[in-house]
């Protein structure tokens, strides 16, 4: 019985009958489209994840065949004769990791503690927000700018120069990541140690920054896994160099970089070194965020 | 006096033994030590606006040359001809938005649907393995995606993907999706870019539905709203700016994303109409032609690339900021 005939009637019971009919309906089709809902969420999370299952898949299937030893202690060789490896350019992106840490990190903990310290001065508010710009200003825009500055005045290019660009990219993240972990530390720490007649210094640089070290150092792993894997800065600093090389004021090679002449050359070998060079690549980001990992865990654990 | 005395006791344990003019000492020098604390960080803090200033500076004189000399037709023009000097970048412009705006309208609703289905649907053991998976995406470096997407991707939408759009569904009728399937392609680029920009995206937005209070949720239940209606008539809305805000950080990232891109989208100085052919983005435009510029204007041309890609995506990333921490501040 439809509910339209039983308006027509009138019946009192009829009527109400109809009403909770129609109500009913109206909750079924709610309760269904919320399903269809809730379903289509569980599909987006799985097409979302399903794009790093299959980049997974494919550096290991791909890359794992052409890592051996070799891999890690020879320099590349010319197309058609295979085998060979990127010794060099594993080696030039750890020093260069190094020379963005030694730069980048010492400036963002510095800011991270100056924007803990004062939190409303018109300084700290700029640089707050600065960071966070910064922090999304495109990679390629931070390679032109340390070509201007530092390989164009110097007439060549440079490890150096490369390491700087990188480092320049880890200040807003280590700088924020530093403030985070200063302000958790708790107010009554700072306070006993000031009582104790310790001065201002002493008490952030050895009761404060110590207790916020665990997480000042997963912030700065983070950072330094998010600056190996970049490719952009360093195509006109460092340049890459097929060659040997650890000299800071010359091009370097760099594993990103040889990953991306690789993959565009028209070579299977070198295609093969591609994939195998970009699982290298993945396992040194993933050994340094487990290392931010166990880092966290020690502090919470220490904290506990 | 007993906090000398007591400053005393303490230098006592850890220095040597204080006497009248030792105490004093220490005193100037922990006042120095203050100083000189408070001056370093002050120091540090300053580089960050220092180092903006610098690229904006450093960027913008080098662009000078070029600018002044095709002035706004350098943002209208196609011509780019290094050998006659003449240099329009509007193809790397159209390329820049095409690419992005395609990358949002893949990564934005999937990014809202993970992130509701985390901080909503998702059954506990799920949330932490799902949160650890997307978050890893954004840890993969781009020449990787550019790796993957010359290799694998590509191979599937020029044999599959683009066929199946523009015969099988009779789309080739649009000019969006006809003409040859090339592989490399804008499609490629903004498939590829949606997929690096989702996790941003999505974790600004997990935050974000995480900051909407309980009750919120509390009384639309209570008025007997499904789990859906709750989400779309309760949380969202309270959320949207903060939502918006995590899209424009994706289009952040994805307006400069600058390997994986010059690796798929083929590099072309062409505005096409089709998505299947070959386009240039402004990073990709200065990632392919920098180290092999030819002159002066030329290198000027790139930098000027550079400082519109740098005015946009700094406009675009701080009105994102602003956006976030509205939302936040309404906590």
């Amino acid at each position: 019985m439809t509910a339209t005939s039983v308006r027509g009637t009138g019946t009192p019971s009829g009527r109400q009958r109809a009403v909770t009919e129609r109500a009913e309906r109206t909750i079924r089709r709610r309760r269904v489209r919320s399903s269809l809902m809730v379903g289509l969420m569980y599909v987006a999370a799985a097409l979302a994840i399903l794009p790093l299952l299959l980049i997974v898949i494919h550096l290991i299937r791909l890359g794992a065949t052409s890592v051996n030893w070799a891999f890690f202690t020879q320099m590349q060789r010319p197309p058609g004769e295979g085998g060979g490896g990127m010794a060099n350019a594993i080696v030039g992106t750890l020093i260069i990791i190094a020379i963005a840490s030694g730069v980048g990190l010492p400036v963002g903990i510095g800011a991270g503690l100056y924007l803990a310290e004062k939190r409303v001065t018109m300084l700290a508010t700029t640089v707050r927000f600065l960071a966070d710009v910064l922090n999304g200003l495109p990679s390629i825009v931070m390679g032109i700018f340390a070509w201007e500055l530092l390989v164009k005045p110097v007439r060549h290019f440079s490890a150096l120069a490369g390491g700087i660009a990188l480092g320049a990219m880890m200040v807003p993240m280590v700088t924020r990541t530093t403030e985070e972990m200063v302000r958790l530390v708790p107010i009554s720490l700072r306070e006993a140690a000031l009582a104790l007649g310790y001065s201002r210094w002493r008490t952030a640089l050895s009761i404060v920054l110590r207790t916020a070290l665990g997480g000042i150092v997963t912030g700065a792993l983070v950072a330094m896994a998010r600056i190996a894997g970049e490719t952009a800065p360093l195509l006109f600093t460092a340049l890459g160099n097929q060659f040997w090389s650890t000299a800071l004021r010359g091009p370097i090679a760099a594993l990103p970089l040889q990953i991306f002449n690789y993959a565009i050359s028209p070579y299977d070998e070198w295609h093969a070194q591609a994939w195998a060079g970009a699982l290298v690549l993945v396992g040194i980001v993933f050994v340094i965020s487990l290392a931010a990992r166990v880092a966290t865990r020690r502090r919470f654990g220490a904290g506990d | 006096m007993t906090e000398v005395l007591a400053r005393d006791a303490a230098h006592e344990a850890t220095g040597p033994a204080p006497t009248r003019t030792s105490r004093s000492w220490t005193e100037i020098g922990s006042e120095i030590g203050d100083r000189v604390y408070s001056w370093s960080i002050t120091g540090f803090a300053s580089l960050v606006p220092i180092l903006v200033l610098l690229i904006f500076v450093a960027v913008g004189v080098a662009a000078w040359p070029a600018l002044r000399l095709f002035g706004v037709s350098f943002l209208t023009s196609s011509d780019w001809d290094p050998v006659a000097g003449h240099f329009g970048a509007a193809p790397a412009i159209y390329g820049t938005i095409v690419s992005s705006m395609l990358a949002l309208l893949v990564a934005a609703p999937l990014a809202l649907g993970v992130a509701v289905f985390l901080s909503e649907f998702a059954p506990v053991w799920l949330r932490q393995p799902v949160a650890f998976a997307v978050d890893l995406l954004a840890a993969v470096p781009s020449v990787i995606y550019g790796l993957w997407g010359i290799f694998v991707l590509i191979p599937i939408l020029r044999e599959y993907v683009m066929p199946f759009l523009r015969d099988t569904l009779h789309l080739g009728v649009l000019p969006l999706f006809s003409g040859p399937a090339y592989g490399s392609s804008m499609l490629a680029a903004g498939l590829i870019l949606a997929i690096m920009c989702l996790p941003y995206i999505s974790a600004v937005t997990r935050e974000v539905l995480l900051a909407v209070p309980r009750s919120q949720r509390e009384a639309a239940l209570a008025l007997g709203a499904t789990r859906w209606e709750v989400i779309r008539d309760a949380v969202i809305p309270y959320a949207r700016s903060g939502i918006i805000g995590g899209v424009m950080l994706g289009l952040g990232r994805a307006l400069g994303e600058t390997m994986a891109v010059t690796m798929l989208i083929g590099n072309r100085h062409e505005i096409a109409a089709s998505l299947f052919a070959p386009g240039y983005t402004m990073a990709s435009l200065i990632a392919n032609e920098f180290s092999e510029a030819t002159g002066d204007l030329h290198l000027s041309a790139l930098m000027a690339v550079g400082f519109v890609l740098l005015l946009v995506t700094f406009a675009v990333n701080a009105l994102a900021r602003w956006l976030v921490w509205q939302t936040a501040r309404e906590r």
